[in-house]
């Protein structure tokens, strides 16, 4: 008897504690930048796509639900042709962004994704391909690369000399 | 054997072996770059070191290279132990110190062996902070990538194009930090062998371009087991495929057949199977019945018509005895014309009932002296030339070989052997490249040829012979007597009888001196020999005239295009006299226009099958992927027609059925295993256990995750599950282990290094030469002999293969078509300084551009073989020269 009063003036107190529960939808909760969301491609600072097609996130995700076909514009410069994630698929585990060598697979906070025909889920380039460079700001892999790709002469790149002439006989 | 201990354990290993092969055949880890297999030692990148200790009681040792170590009784080194662990890191290390940050752009990433190897040694983060050096690279052509920048200085690349391949225009340049490997200038690469530089370069430097268009990374192909297509030699491939289109071909290692490398032919004509032009989808002509193709075709037969089939050197054994069964023995046609058909048949006769054996590709390069009779192997049978030009060096290696060099040590060799080669003769048409490594040459007609054969004969077997043909008779003879262990290369390239049986005259005398003497054929197609093997009423020219003479015949046409086969009239003729035609082929081509039905066929790409090589060698190719149409193997439509069913019966009844009603074939039925073979209960996956995309590649259509397909013909499935240990020989459909992800780890499938496959190399050879056989066998002479001017094909690798030609990186290495001639032959005709001529032979005539070449007989002209603009003639034929216009 008595702790069932207990129990209840405990309960009665919590009235005046501070709420934890938020009135989502209408209210949002606060998500850290590093939260794990829906995932996004990102641009470099001369916006342009950064993904090179690589397929390392395609090889690394554990449901398999990567898929890209690599493909190359006039000047060589490689980019996917195609780049559909199946997200009801996606565990959202962030192997994908953690492979990607340009910060081009970028999980974000948001999660507000549910559909009601399963089909919506999968998002094909168009839907994933952003504006802006996501939350790393300022890297360019093509920068660093050795292939010049029309994105700088041979040996323009960072830490590069210039080509060597082959015909020189200075030792 | 010898005795030796690596790390202090003790193993019997065979002599004659470095310490790095001797590691590796046993299992061990030891990085390399420089070595080889097939090309041996140089010790250049100082990659493989590793301790050597003078005996037991050396605690101290030194570091050397393995692969410049011979394994001798108590050798004794050390791969674990830190000094040369330090020492490979470092070295790696120095290597990496240039190398661009390229591998997520890099068509080699995911089996680089550079990769692989980095991390075998240890080498993690980069310490190294200064520039880079950089290269300009180079243009070189439809089939290659250069990246130079990505280049470690192994050597392996000149090594294999100038000393192994024979080129001509690679090269090193410069020095120091700045070596370049490439050419004097961009341009295209000219040796047929140049797409090796794929597999052998262990860096980015070279890629697949055909591949590039369409990357994939290895572990998202799915690849099957399969066998080169395009010309007779059967090499062994590996066909990989990624959301419906074939990607790329690379080496599968067979240690009988084409070893580690293919020809540009092979490995870039897949193409095709891509191409937009092919047939996927059953249709008729008239479609008023208003049931579906395939129905109309099953109730056309049902109603029993008179049939005649018309089978294909192209298509597998197993599609034309389907064709055979469908059609009744007596109404089953060859589908070549007859003179071409009549060499192939003579070709089998000679291997069947001569005496004299015929060798592998890779028994070839054991023998000592060479005479080539009027075939242009490098364009005929790519890979036998380069096989070819190893068996040139034979004798002068074994000088080195008396010096007490090790035949690993390749440097050493080379040294020794400089520019010399071995006894090599050719006899031919016109200038071959082949002739870059012989001895002496002779050109000629085919009468002057075959006159040139008989005194060789004569001299053989009496031992005398007179001095005719500027002593080149003299020559070949004494050199060919003089040897232990002669080769005689011949083939259909001049597309005549005489010549094979001149060929096997001349082997037969040698094999009755006594000799060890070895004979091959090249022959036009991947199945020329299975075809002649299943045996026919007739050539295509037979089955042409009972069609004139019979007016209610229904043709079933198999993987043929009558007018790559025959003159555009006779094939339209053929065509509309035939009461109904069932054409069961893969691509587009004049005769689907007029074909009642169609039934698309697969290519090598999407049907199972076997082939039979110039060699007689059955070999099993899988089918690839299964495609999104109607496309099936030849054998199943023909199947499905006999039996009037909705699906095929499995490979296996087939097989079955075949072998019961071909007694000569039996052996096939252990060429692979069964499609219930199992390793433990499972099939053996053709996909990668890193495949990726599973759950997305269909996603757009369909959400739902559908079943993969099943494959019932064979041990292989179509996905990733499955058996990931090591496969039995025929089936390996990818070579991947542990820590190795490029094509290096083939060495894991060995048995040891370089040598044959463990389970036995795949291929069965079917023909055996009789003990007691034939060495003699009567020359018929040569046909016709009206006009001044023979006319003979000449071949090119890059044109002549009627499917490969269709493929886009091969197209831009077709020459233009000509006719050559030589200055004299111009001169006789009164043509001199003409741009175009042509060339009259009955009622036809073909103008055509000229090409002067002087290396040709004044009564020899040529025209391309298979070309646009030359399918359809006949050769060799006698003919006139005129002016063109
Ligand atoms: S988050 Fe994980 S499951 Fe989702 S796509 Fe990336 S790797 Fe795959
Ligand atoms: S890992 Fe990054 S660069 Fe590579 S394919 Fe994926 S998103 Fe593109
Ligand atoms: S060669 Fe190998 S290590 Fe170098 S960039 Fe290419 S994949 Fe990477
Ligand atoms: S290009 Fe390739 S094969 Fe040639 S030296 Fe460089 S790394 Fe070796
Ligand atoms: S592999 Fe031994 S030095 Fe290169």
């Amino acid at each position: 008897m008595l702790s069932s009063v207990r129990s209840l003036w405990m309960v009665f107190l919590k009235m005046f504690k501070k709420r934890v529960t938020i009135k989502y939808p209408e209210e949002k909760p606060y998500l850290a930048p590093r939260w794990r969301g829906r995932i996004v491609l990102t641009r470099d600072p001369d916006n342009n796509e950064r993904c090179v097609a690589c397929n390392l996130c395609a090889a690394v995700c554990p449901t398999d639900c990567i898929s890209l076909q690599a493909t190359e514009d006039e000047n060589g410069r490689r980019y996917p042709e195609i780049f559909r994630i199946n997200f009801s698929r996606c565990i959202f585990c962030g192997l994908c962004e953690d492979a990607c060598p340009t910060y081009a697979i970028q999980l974000i906070p948001d999660f507000e994704m549910s559909e009601y025909n399963r089909q919506s889920l999968v998002y094909e380039k168009e839907h994933l391909l952003i504006d802006g460079m996501g939350k790393y700001h300022g890297y360019s892999y093509y920068d660093q690369a050795g292939v010049a790709v029309g994105v700088k002469p041979k040996g323009g790149g960072e830490n590069e000399s210039e080509p060597v002439d082959v015909r020189t006989l200075i030792p | 054997m010898a005795k030796v201990f690596i790390d202090n354990i003790e193993y019997e290993v065979p002599n004659g072996k470095n310490m790095l092969e001797v590691a590796l055949s046993l299992g061990l880890d030891l990085p390399y770059f420089c070595w080889h297999p097939a090309m041996h030692s140089v010790g250049a990148c100082r990659q493989c070191a590793v301790t050597n200790y003078r005996d037991e009681n050396d605690t101290r040792g030194r570091i050397t290279m393995a692969c410049m170590l011979d394994a001798t009784d108590g050798t004794r080194i050390s791969i674990n132990d830190q000094k040369s662990k330090d020492f490979r890191a470092g070295n790696i290390e120095s290597l990496m110190i240039n190398h661009p940050h390229d591998c997520p752009v890099c068509d080699e990433g995911g089996e680089c062996h550079l990769q692989d190897m980095t991390v075998m040694s240890g080498h993690n983060y980069r310490r190294y902070r200064f520039k880079k050096r950089t290269h300009i690279n180079q243009d070189l052509g439809p089939f290659l990538n250069h990246e130079m920048n990505r280049c470690i200085q192994c050597y392996r690349c000149v090594r294999f194009y100038n000393d192994y391949a024979g080129g001509k225009d690679f090269g090193v340049f410069a020095s120091a930090g700045r070596v370049y490997f490439g050419r004097s200038e961009p341009g295209t690469l000219e040796n047929e062998f140049s797409g090796n530089l794929v597999e052998v370069c262990p860096t980015g430097v070279f890629t697949d371009k055909t591949l590039k268009k369409h990357f994939t990374r290895k572990w998202d192909l799915t690849s099957a087991p399969s066998v080169c297509h395009q010309c007779s030699v059967g090499c062994n491939i590996l066909a990989s495929e990624r959301y419906g289109t074939m990607r790329r071909v690379m080496t599968r290692f067979n240690g009988d057949v084409n070893g580690y490398f293919l020809c540009d032919r092979g490995r870039f004509g897949y193409e095709y199977v891509n191409d937009e032009k092919r047939l996927t989808r059953a249709a008729q002509k008239d479609a008023s019945s208003g049931s579906d193709p395939v129905s109309s075709v099953k109730a056309h037969i049902a109603s029993r018509p008179k049939m005649i089939g018309i089978g294909s050197p192209r298509a597998s054994l197993e599609s034309n005895f389907m064709l055979k069964r469908l059609v009744g023995a007596e109404n089953f046609y060859q589908g070549i014309p007859s003179n071409e058909a009549d060499v192939i048949n003579e070709v089998l006769r000679v291997l069947r009932e001569g005496k004299v054996r015929t060798p592998s590709l890779k028994e070839m390069e054991d023998f000592d002296t060479v005479f080539v009779l009027g075939e242009d192997v490098t364009n005929t049978a790519p890979m036998m030339a380069l096989g070819l030009r190893q068996t040139a060096k034979t004798l002068p290696k074994q000088k080195a070989y008396a010096l007490r060099i090790q035949h690993w040590n390749d440097a050493a060799i080379r040294e020794v052997v400089q520019d010399e080669k071995g006894p090599f003769f050719l006899a031919t048409g016109y200038a071959t490249k082949l002739e870059e490594v012989s001895t002496s040459v002779y050109h000629g007609d085919t009468n002057s040829l075959l006159k040139l054969s008989e005194a060789i004969t004569n001299e053989i077997r009496s031992g005398s012979g007179d001095n005719q043909s500027g002593g080149f008779s003299h020559q070949v003879a004494q050199a060919l007597l003089a040897s232990e262990k002669p080769l005689i290369v011949s083939g259909t390239g001049m597309m005549s009888k005489s010549i094979v049986q001149a060929a096997a005259n001349i082997a037969g005398a040698l094999k009755d001196a006594g000799r060890e003497v070895g004979i091959v054929y090249a022959v036009p197609e991947a199945n020329s020999m299975g075809l002649a093997m299943l045996g026919a009423a007739g050539s295509l020219d037979d089955a042409i005239s009972r069609v004139n003479n019979e007016k209610d015949l229904t043709a079933v046409v198999l993987e043929t295009n009558l007018f790559y086969r025959t003159d555009n009239q006779t094939a339209s003729d053929f065509l509309s006299h035939c009461h109904k035609t069932i054409l069961i082929d893969s691509m587009e081509n004049e005769c689907t226009q007029e074909a009642d039905f169609i039934l698309p066929a697969g290519t090598f790409a999407e049907s199972d099958g076997t082939m039979v090589n110039n060699e007689g060698r059955a070999q099993r190719y899988y089918q690839v992927f299964k495609p999104n149409n109607d496309m099936r193997s030849s054998w199943a439509w023909l199947d499905m027609m006999i039996n009037q069913t909705e699906e095929a019966r499995p490979y296996d009844d087939i097989i079955r059925e075949m072998l019961e009603a071909n007694p000569a074939l039996e052996k096939i039925k252990t060429l692979a295993p069964a499609a219930d073979f199992r390793i433990g209960t499972q099939k053996i996956p053709r996909q990668t256990h890193r495949f990726s995309g599973r759950t997305s590649m269909n996603a757009h259509v369909s959400v739902h995750e559908g079943k993969p397909p099943v494959d019932n013909d064979s041990p292989l499935t179509y996905t990733m599950e499955g058996y990931h240990g090591k496969p039995p020989s025929a089936d390996i459909p990818f070579y991947w282990s542990p820590g190795w992800n490029s094509i290096q780890s083939i060495n894991k499938y060995q048995i040891e290094v370089g040598g044959d496959l463990h389970g036995g190399n795949p291929g069965l050879r079917l023909i055996e030469p009789n003990e007691n056989g034939i060495t003699r066998f009567e020359v018929n002479s040569a046909g016709n002999n009206s006009g001044r001017y023979e006319v003979l094909p000449s071949w090119h690798i890059f044109g002549s293969g009627e499917m490969s030609a269709m493929s886009p990186a091969i197209e831009k290495r077709i020459p233009d078509v000509y006719i050559a001639v030589s200055d004299k032959a111009l001169e006789k005709a009164g043509l001199q300084g003409a741009d175009k001529i042509s060339v009259r032979h009955q009622s036809a005539t073909i103008t055509l551009p000229v090409k002067v070449d002087n290396s040709l007989p004044d009564n020899v002209v040529l025209l391309p073989y298979g070309f646009k603009d030359t399918v359809g003639w006949r050769f060799p034929f006698k003919g006139e020269l005129e002016r063109g216009v």
